[in-house]
């Protein structure tokens, strides 16, 4: 790589030539100046991620932005507004609108729960001890099932005939079979059970980058468990938990197959994903289908701002850990 | 002062005889077998909590599991614990009702694909952003989040409606595509910590010795990024054998792979296919995704994927 | 065969220069190495020197003039084809190769035969004493076992020039000495043509033949050791080179070369080492060893003489280190023969050839030296 470029540079090892002196103090001065501003020929390592960015994220994306202000004829009757039809659409009609509502009330708690929840799992799967590959394993093992197959699962298990009721009617702590999937809660177990481990996984990462010659320092100085976890452990991790809950956030928001198939996709659990893969699989309406596609990605980046500039405010520093 | 002396050297307790207070202390060390000052394990009430919470979702998780494995071997399981019939004829009828070994195949050469490009794509985009200060960087840092924090839907819509005018829709090209698009940045990420955390000056000691920038990258940095690149292409793999919503909005009957045929016979009309058939499916699927990542797990300690501290310390 | 240096004549930066985004943090440096000189950089840290040492392997882009070997440039080509070799502060070996493949790297890359590279990696690891390691990976090494293969892999190409950067500065002080005569025996035995970047005046002034003194990216003096040492050329050379007692005073009379400063309580007779005016303040700089406690019996040299109380009393081997302090608050570092009692008085005398007077400001740059003010006097 390297030896092509210098071959063309003018001048470059052929000090004696006369000819090319002013050509090559000129071509070395804008290396300099490129230089400087750190610009060389191993940059174009970077092509290619450049190049497929461009080519499958931003013109794609700006395309679809592009789109969304086509609206069918369909739309334009039934909204008017011209060429903001789909945005009136998406505003009007309560159908579609208040799928940004039922996917928070899904999305929210679900990232909530698996981040707290993680902590204090990660924090007694710390340090060294006998089995410790075995219960990670164990509790990464639902990245394995997927969502289709939890999904496949919830229904058998926690269904009106499934174990779980009947283990609690035999038990006697019910007298009729709960109802817990093709609900809100149905998905809202599903999520957990997929969000968890990733959530787990990041926070245990985390926690791993925390020198522990810090907590050592504490206890010297006299902090009692509850304090050492309060005053240096918390504010060490607070980005790394910030970043852990957009993470799960980001996957729980993004909710489709089990809203599907443990939900109920047209009453509670009629998620934002659910609306856009409609106008988009069914309907054939690709310019309404990026609108919805476009405000999921708003009113996630808007939810993502919040918890970053919650962050910014908490603690400014950083983790051993890469946030 | 004898206080002291206990608490620091706790087997010195029964020999010297010191305050009411530090023996009682040394005994009850001595008795659980720890040296005082350390978290009692029986006092956290909170030490219950979690491990009673840990132990519902373990019995959720394996409840789960078992159903679909025992579904899977069950001829009509209706109002019993257990299915009256055991079989494993609903294995064979799945595999030759889906043409698994179509969608298998479709599936692997997805996830390899995937996995080859992305890193050949990620890995020198990553060395330079974790190396060097160039103008735009931040943008581009930033461009190459985006993917992972956006909703697959989001870009997965526009990007699939790009896919089908171009007339690559439904084709196994689209689903590589599309699955690239988060699994290069993903690259980027995990590979970031561990390029950082090799020593600039051992690049540098390799071209005062006459390395080539290629010779750098094949001879020295290679070798040392092996592990990193072993456990993003591992993750990669596992995301991308899982990955629906994209999948599902550009792949075809040809270009299914293992996931969307599943959500496929769950919601096909008619109210699905029969549900043994589509257990037998779910537990394949497990089964290959639990071997790569059983096999992973051999490779890669999972909790240090962000950060590297070692914690040899704390013992 | 043996390993030779390859020799060139003389090795010239001319103006060179780096800035990073605007702030220039090496500026024209002109320096010319003949072929066989030991080099030392010194300069405290930030000061440039490891800019410098990078422009010159080439790690680093210049932003300003050339490099030249023998009249031919060299600064265009990269780091690879310059022929240098390097230590690093870090040794950076490459952790996954064994010592001996660590030294073959770089024959291998110039696809060596494989004869000769054996040759002469046996000979290079012989020369740093390590045969029994060869296998080894770097990190079941020592430091300093490290730092010698990291010197083989430098020497085993016969570089025309190796640079060294602030070799022995991750090690302890008793390795630290072995390593220093073991670099200035391979120098020798060698030939090499060696440029040697150091924040340590005292391994600087044992080791090279010349010595390069940077601040601020700016060179500030190049000279031998002894120029250097008895002769600095500015007080921030001075200190640097060892003269701990910096005193801001005021010049009561000059005449020639001998000027008499007072200030802080007491007044002196001193030797000018630059130019200085009556009625203007400057900066007198004193090594503790020139400064000594007037003993009974002992004379007064030059009629200097300071009053001061033991503050502080060290330990060093043959002599005390002993830190007083004047009525007037200020601080000075002396040594004596036999420990002084905490508060006892003393007289203190200096001969005034050895009482260097400075100007107070460092050349054309005056801004911005407060600071520095502050940290000499504390």
């Amino acid at each position: 790589m390297s030896t092509a470029v210098d071959s063309r540079r003018p001048g470059g090892d052929s000090a004696g030539a006369p000819r090319g002196a002013g050509q090559r103090k000129s071509s070395a001065s804008l290396r300099h100046r490129l230089a400087e501003r750190g610009i060389d020929k191993s940059l174009v390592m970077l092509v290619p991620a450049a190049v497929f960015l461009i080519a499958l994220f931003v013109y794609p994306f700006t395309y679809g932005i592009g789109l969304t202000f086509q609206p069918s004829l369909l739309q334009q009757e039934k909204w008017g507004g011209g060429i903001f039809a789909n945005y009136l659409a998406f505003f009007k009609d309560p159908f579609v609108f208040d799928s940004i509502w039922l996917t928070m009330r899904l999305a929210l708690p679900a990232a909530l729960i698996n981040v707290l929840a993680s902590i204090p799992v990660a924090f007694k799967l710390r340090g060294k001890f006998r089995g410790k590959r075995f219960m990670t394993t164990l509790l990464v093992l639902p990245i394995t099932l997927g969502t289709v197959l939890t999904a496949q699962g919830l229904l058998i298990f926690a269904g009106r005939q499934g174990w779980l009721n009947r283990f609690l009617m035999e038990v006697g702590i019910i007298d009729a079979p709960l109802q817990l999937v093709n609900n809100y809660i149905g998905v809202l177990f599903s999520l957990i059970i997929t969000g968890f481990p990733f959530a787990f996984l990041l926070i245990s990462s985390y926690l791993s980058g925390i020198d522990p010659s810090l907590e050592a320092a504490a206890r010297t100085l006299g902090a009692d468990w509850k304090q050492r976890f309060r005053r240096v452990i918390l504010p060490l991790l607070a980005p790394g938990l910030a970043t852990t809950f957009i993470l799960t956030f980001v996957l729980a928001f993004s909710v489709f197959p089990s809203a599907r198939l443990v939900g109920d996709a047209m009453g509670s659990t009629r998620v934002m994903s659910l609306m856009a893969f409609r106008a988009f699989g069914e309907q054939n309406d690709y310019p309404m289908a990026s609108t919805i596609a476009i405000m999921m990605g708003v009113v996630e980046l808007a939810v993502i701002a919040l918890v970053l500039l919650w962050r910014s405010f908490l603690y400014k520093g950083s983790t051993g850990g890469k946030g | 002062m004898a206080t002291d002396v206990i608490a620091t050297t706790p087997t010195a307790g029964p020999q010297t005889p010191g305050s009411e207070r530090a023996r009682k202390r040394a005994t009850r060390a001595a008795r659980s077998g720890r040296a005082p000052g350390e978290k009692a394990l029986v006092a956290a009430p909170s030490t219950w909590f979690v491990w009673a919470g840990m132990a519902a979702f373990l019995i959720f998780l394996l409840g789960i599991l078992t159903s679909v494995i025992v579904d899977s071997f069950g001829k009509s399981w209706f109002s019993t614990w257990l299915p009256e019939v055991f079989t494993p004829q609903w294995y064979a009828k799945s595999w030759e009702r889906f043409d698994l070994t179509h969608v298998i195949g479709v599936t692997l050469t997805v996830a390899v694909s995937v996995v080859v490009l992305s890193v050949l794509i990620g890995v020198p985009a990553a060395y330079l952003l974790a190396r060097r200060d160039f103008p735009g960087k931040k943008l581009l840092s930033l461009l190459f989040l985006l993917p992972i924090l956006m909703p697959p839907i989001t870009f997965g819509i526009p990007l699939a409606t790009v896919m089908y005018n171009l007339g690559l829709g439904r084709t196994i090209w689209a689903v590589i595509l599309v699955n690239l698009v988060p699994s290069v940045p993903f690259v980027i990420m995990t590979m970031t910590p561990f390029i950082e955390q090799i020593n600039p000056s051992i690049e540098n000691a390799a071209r005062m010795c006459g390395a080539s920038m290629r010779q750098v990258f094949t001879r020295v940095l290679a070798p040392l990024l092996i592990p990193g690149i072993l456990a993003a292409a591992i993750l990669v793999l596992v995301r991308t054998v899982g990955m629906f919503e994209l999948t599902f909005l550009v792949s075809g009957p040809q270009s299914d792979t293992l996931v969307v045929a599943i959500y496929r016979a769950m919601t096909s009309a008619g109210g699905g296919e029969a549900r043994q058939l589509v257990s037998a499916m779910a537990v394949m699927y497990t089964m290959t995704m639990m071997i790569i990542l059983v096999v992973a797990l051999r490779f890669v300690n999972p909790t240090q994927l962000v950060a590297r501290v070692k914690d040899s310390r704390e013992d | 065969m043996a390993i030779t240096a390859s020799a060139f004549e003389s090795l010239e930066l001319k103006d060179v220069g780096r800035s990073f985004g605007g702030h220039d943090a090496l500026v024209g440096l002109n320096l010319t190495i003949r072929a066989g000189e030991f080099i030392a950089l010194l300069g405290p840290s930030g000061c440039g020197k490891s800019t410098a040492l990078n422009c010159l392997a080439g790690l680093l882009p210049l932003t300003h003039g050339t490099i030249s070997i023998d009249g031919k440039r060299v600064d265009t080509l990269p780091s690879e084809k310059r022929g240098f070799g390097m230590v690093f502060q870090n040794y950076a070996l490459f952790p996954h190769l064994s010592v001996e493949k660590n030294v073959a790297f770089g024959l291998q890359m110039q696809g060596t035969p494989k004869a000769e590279l054996k040759a002469r990696v046996a000979e290079a690891v012989a020369l740093v004493k390590l045969e029994q390691h060869t296998k080894k990976l770097p990190g079941q090494l020592s430091g300093g076992q490290q730092q010698r293969v990291a010197i083989a892999r430098a020497v085993v190409l016969q570089p025309r020039l190796v640079l060294m950067d602030e070799p022995l500065s991750n090690l302890d002080a008793k390795l630290r000495l072995d390593m220093r005569t073991e670099i200035r025996r391979l120098h020798q035995s060698l030939g090499l043509t060696t440029f040697y970047v150091t924040h340590d005046q005292e391994e600087a002034l044992s080791l090279a033949d010349r010595l390069v003194v940077l601040r601020e990216g700016r060179v500030q003096q190049i000279g031998t050791p002894a120029e250097l040492h008895n002769k600095p050329s500015n007080w921030h050379v001075a200190d640097f080179m060892g003269y701990r007692n910096l005193i801001d005073l005021t010049v009561e009379a000059v005449s020639g070369e001998d000027v008499r400063v007072s200030g802080a309580g007491f007044s002196l007779n001193g030797h000018a080492a630059q130019q200085v005016h009556k009625g203007e303040s400057v900066r007198l700089a004193i090594r503790p060893e020139d400064l000594t406690v007037v003993e009974p019996g002992d004379s007064v040299r030059d009629g200097n003489t300071i009053s001061a109380t033991v503050a502080v009393v060290e330990y060093q081997g043959r002599e005390f280190a002993v830190g007083v302090q004047t009525a007037e608050g200020q601080t000075l570092h002396v040594r004596s023969a036999h420990a002084p009692q905490i508060g006892d008085r003393v007289t203190l005398t200096v001969s005034a050839s050895r009482a260097l007077v400075y100007r107070s400001s460092l050349d054309e740059d005056s801004a911005g030296s407060t600071p520095e003010l502050e940290e000499v006097r504390a």
